[in-house]
């Protein structure tokens, strides 16, 4: 700065050196103009350009930290502010408010509606990580942050992005290194909480003026080789699973069905019983009237049923005999019978 | 002359300024300033900031930086106490914190990133060496979670195989941060801290340990397979016997059912049959014979049976 003031003092001597023929024309054209002269028309000139240098506007998302001789004296909030001029004061902008973004262990090529990330074995040093059973993940993830403290953003660092990556990466492998590859795929959320909050202790002690909104895993995995052996554990998941449910369904089939089986059994036995007992009290009904009929006229009932018996099958019969009781032998007489066939 | 007078007037103004200019010097926020006159120190080195006034063409402002400077380790291959080869980048923040020192002993920037190197370096390789890889990996002594579901007896076997973890990786980067920093004070170079970027096993490491993740993924899945299988079969067993408990209660209930049933028959049977037993025999013998006798059947009667007493004598009187 001290060098542009310099310079342009010179410029504005020069006419009255006579150097620049095409500027004495002019000096002299003021002259022949009478103004008050030449002097004043210079400082008028001098005077704007300085002028100029000592307001300036702050955007919105900005704060404006102005150094007088290289040193800090304020912070101006958005708006028109004004300075000392040129050389004397200087001011700089910080975004205070826009988030930055860092990606890790990938990149992306074309932001849009769907964003195309290039092809990650390019940068494979950085997304490569040692778990803590000593395994390799890869890890790609995102560090979203804005300027906290412009001060510190501006001065106390010499490189701010450089040694967030740095430190970001670092912390992200600290917290990786303490996790099982099982872990760092599932739990990716409390990884990246763990991180943030390491990585902000780090940045806060590096004071870098840093404030992490965010710190965001992308998809963890397994290096490529060893994919294939991953699904197989999740195909063997699902497998398990798969069996299980198998052998529900089969139970859920057969038990109902058994169920109404044992029902339909116990139904039947009932339906059984009351067959039973009605059939029991049915026949006990009919022989307690007849019996009470008979025990009135024993003999005749007697006779009468059993006549009434011998009227019923008597006629049925094929063949019958009548013997005298003193009649000993049976047998020709059967034999005849049978051979000749008496007809009725 | 007018103009000669002019001219008197601005070459006086020129020197002036360039005087003026020459005796002021600014200093940033981020700058320290070491004047020297005729190369050699003068005065307490201006480690704060603002406007300052030397002697003009004599002295002579040199500027070193104030603010976090970084340094990045040449990534090179480590063996571990363990016979590991790992590769470990490393990086380093540090300030100038005596610019006096720094300006006689390393001169600039890339003087002090060459120190840096030399003494950083090493550290940090002695230090790897000296360790087990997992105590560079870890932080703390935390529990992993080692597989997705079911921890069994084996596989506890298989954690503690993998040690426990005494020191860690940031307690081994303070080692290598103390180890460094004496060597670096008499540079006037304070060493904030050293810290492992990158850590990675070399190819042919890493070749075999993707086989042993293979090899162990294998074996898990294997494991949910089996498990699988023995579910699976434990709740067939199950369905079984609950078919069987099914089956055989329901048989139980109908049989008596059917027990009691026939009891109380019986019972219903006995008291009605049991005020006429003769009578019930004599009944029920004279159904059955109407039942059982057919065309098929032939009887032989003798004449002295009741039936055919009248046939011998109107009186029935028989022999």
């Amino acid at each position: 700065m001290a060098w542009d003031w310099d310079k342009l003092k010179q410029q504005h001597q020069r006419p009255d050196s006579g150097v620049p023929p095409g500027v004495e024309d002019m000096v002299r054209k003021f002259k022949g103009l009478k103004l008050p002269g030449g002097w004043i028309i210079i400082l008028v000139v001098l005077a704007i350009y300085i002028g100029s240098s000592t307001f300036y506007t702050i955007g919105v998302d900005e704060v404006g930290i102005v150094q007088r001789f290289g040193k800090y004296v304020r912070t101006t909030q958005p708006g028109l502010s004004f300075k000392l001029p040129r050389g004397i004061e200087k001011v700089t902008k910080v975004k205070v408010r826009y988030i930055y973004k860092e990606e890790f262990g990938f990149r992306t090529v074309e932001a849009g509606v769907r964003t195309q990330y290039s092809a990650s074995h390019a940068y494979g040093g950085e997304f490569l990580m040692l778990t803590g059973d000593l395994n390799v993940a890869v890890v790609p993830w995102i560090v979203q942050y804005r300027v906290k403290d412009p001060y510190e953003f501006l001065f106390k660092v010499h490189n701010v992005r450089g040694t967030l990556r740095d430190l970001t990466e670092s912390t992200m492998r600290l917290v990786v290194g303490d996790r099982s590859i099982n872990e760092v795929i599932s739990k990716r959320e409390e990884i990246a909480d763990e991180a943030r909050l390491l990585l902000q202790k780090e940045l806060d002690e590096a004071e870098t003026g840093i404030y992490v909104v965010a710190v965001e895993m992308k998809k963890t995995n397994v290096p490529e080789p060893v994919q294939p052996s991953f699904n197989e554990v999740n195909q063997a998941v699902q497998e398990k699973e798969r069996m299980v449910y198998q052998a529900r369904e089969e139970y859920n089939k057969a038990i109902p069905a058994a169920k109404g089986n044992a029902e339909k059994t116990i139904k039947s036995a009932e339906g059984y019983a009351l067959d039973r007992i009605n059939r029991a009290k049915g026949d006990a009904s009919r022989f307690v009237a007849l019996y009470n009929e008979y025990s009135r006229a024993k003999d005749i009932t007697r006779r009468r049923l059993y006549l009434e018996a011998l009227t019923d099958f008597l006629p049925k019969l094929g063949s019958k005999y009548i013997i005298d009781a003193n009649q000993r032998n049976l047998l020709p007489l059967l034999n005849l019978g049978k051979q000749q066939g008496v007809q009725e | 002359m007018k103009n000669s007078k002019g001219v008197l007037i601005v070459v006086t103004v020129i020197v002036a300024l360039l005087f003026a200019l020459g005796s002021f010097y600014t200093v940033d926020e981020t700058e320290q300033v070491v004047v020297t006159q005729f190369g050699k120190a003068v005065g307490e080195p201006k480690k704060d900031s603002g406007l300052y006034v030397k002697l003009p063409f004599i002295q002579n402002a040199n500027y070193f930086p104030k603010n976090l400077q970084e340094w990045d380790g040449d990534p090179g291959q480590i063996p571990t106490l363990d016979k590991t080869f790992i590769w470990v980048d490393t990086f380093a923040r540090w300030k100038i914190v005596d610019p006096l020192s720094f300006f006689q002993t390393v001169n600039n920037i890339t003087g002090a990133l060459g120190r840096l190197d030399d003494i950083i370096d090493p550290a940090v390789r002695n230090f790897i060496t000296s360790y087990p890889l997992l105590e560079t990996v870890r932080r703390t002594n935390r529990e992993l979670d080692t597989f997705e579901l079911g921890l069994e007896k084996e596989e506890m076997k298989d954690k503690r195989r993998l040690g426990t973890v005494k020191f860690g990786r940031e307690k081994i980067t303070r080692g290598i941060m103390e180890q460094a920093q004496p060597k670096l004070a008499k540079f006037g170079i304070e060493l904030v801290d050293v810290k492992i970027k990158r850590l990675n096993y070399v190819e042919e490491v890493q070749k075999s340990v993707f086989g042993r993740m293979i090899a162990e993924r294998k074996q898990i899945a294997e494991k949910f397979r089996s498990e699988g299988k023995g579910e699976a079969r434990k709740i067939e067993g199950e369905t079984e016997r609950e078919m069987k408990r099914i089956t055989s209660e329901a048989y139980k209930t109908a049989q008596e059912i059917m027990g009691k049933a026939d009891a109380t028959a019986t019972r219903i049977y006995a008291g009605a049959y049991g005020r006429g037993p003769d009578f019930y025999s004599f009944v029920n013998t004279l159904d059955i014979y109407r039942k059982t006798l057919d065309k098929e059947s032939f009887l032989i009667l003798s004449t002295d049976s009741d039936f055919f007493r009248y046939l011998k004598s109107y009186s029935g009187g028989g022999k």
